[in-house]
């Protein structure tokens, strides 16, 4: 997953360990100013990755924790997520937190067809990711959000701690920055697991 | 109004009634049959005045139903518990939503779940659950979905 060129070209030390704001080219100095060198991709993806507006949706208990990172003490803004958007036409990024009902899932679907592309997702915690504590014996939710839509990076938790949905933000940017799309990055499933899978 | 109060007042009203203590309200068992009459004395009489049904649930014990109505005066702030039983085939038991206006929508809700008939509710269809679900009802034990539902 990090095969992403601006780590390597750029000049500048990254301010935080993977998720750094680093410009992805090269500054030649000369006289009386320098030359910017990079690519055209590589600039719109890093511009991107670091202004990243989440659509405010929430659908149980996670949607709390997703508040308490918006806050002061864990603070998503200073990751470029601050500005979150009741409208998903204004919003890049869905971050599912909590449950999916089947009453839910159309609901689910709309919001994410109606907002613009690019569009990332993230599953935030077990629900989102499979159901969780309501995978078994119940009528009424969907087994992961990615039934509905797809998903770009899951995080695990019940609900998962603030640092867990931080990591899971700045995995999205990096997703982002490494420039792929979301089939070229996920890694091949075991030839065996796939079938297990359907089987279920 | 104390506990011993309210059982003399109740019991005054309903001789058939009889009574649970030592959870946190005083509750009675009722026939579905002397319900309806118990609830509008319950809201009407003046030493009562339960003006509050804070909560109107169903518990299914595979055997029989039991209704649950939970009221409060907002005026005296005392509390009691209702229970009434209803047999598992075909349950049915009078609406109080004419008394209580937030029973209309508790009792849609127990319609849907648990299959209990309210008679002479005004709106008794489907509240949460999407179109296609009548007569199917998921909170009860022995409800089986096929489509949705993954057995452990």
């Amino acid at each position: 997953m990090n095969n992403n060129s601006n780590k390597e070209d750029s000049f500048l030390t990254p301010p935080l360990g993977g998720g750094g704001a680093a410009f992805p080219g090269q500054v030649h100095e000369t006289p009386g100013g320098g030359i910017v060198l990079s690519k055209l991709d590589d600039v719109i993806n890093w511009a991107r990755s670091n202004s990243l507006w989440p659509l405010t949706f929430a659908t149980s208990c996670c949607g709390i924790e997703m508040m308490a990172v918006a806050s002061a003490k864990y603070d998503f803004s200073r990751f470029g997520f601050e500005v979150a958007r009741a409208s998903p036409r204004q919003a890049d990024v869905i971050i599912i937190a909590g449950t999916i009902v089947n009453k839910m899932a159309p609901v689910l679907k709309r919001l994410y067809d109606q907002m613009a592309d690019p569009k990332y997702v993230i599953a935030m915690g077990a629900c989102a990711i499979s159901g969780g504590p309501f995978f078994y014996n119940t009528y009424s939710v969907v087994k992961g959000a990615d039934h509905v839509i797809p998903v770009d990076v899951y995080v695990a938790g019940c609900p998962p701690r603030p640092e867990a949905l931080l990591h899971a933000l700045i995995s999205l940017q990096e997703k982002i920055k490494s420039g792929l799309t979301r089939e070229q990055i996920q890694v091949p499933k075991p030839a065996d697991s796939g079938d297990k899978l359907h089987q279920l | 109004m104390n506990n011993d109060d309210l059982k003399a007042t109740i019991t005054e009203l309903l001789p058939a009634a009889t009574f649970e203590e030592g959870g946190q309200w005083l509750t009675i068992n009722i026939e579905p049959a002397d319900f309806k009459l118990l609830a509008m004395q319950l809201r009407q009489e003046a030493a009562l005045f339960f003006d509050f049904l804070f909560c109107l649930t169903c518990i299914d014990w595979k055997t029989h139903l039991t209704m649950v109505y939970h009221l409060d005066s907002t005026k005296f702030r005392h509390n009691i518990v209702i229970k009434s039983k209803l047999a598992a085939h075909d349950p049915a038991i009078e609406t109080v939503s004419d008394i209580w206006q937030t029973a209309n929508f508790h009792e849609r809700e127990v319609y849907e779940m648990f299959g209990v008939n309210f008679i002479n509710h005004p709106d008794l269809r489907l509240l949460i659950l999407p179109d296609g679900w009548e007569g199917k009802r998921p909170m009860l034990k022995d409800f089986e979905d096929p489509i949705n539902m993954i057995k452990l």
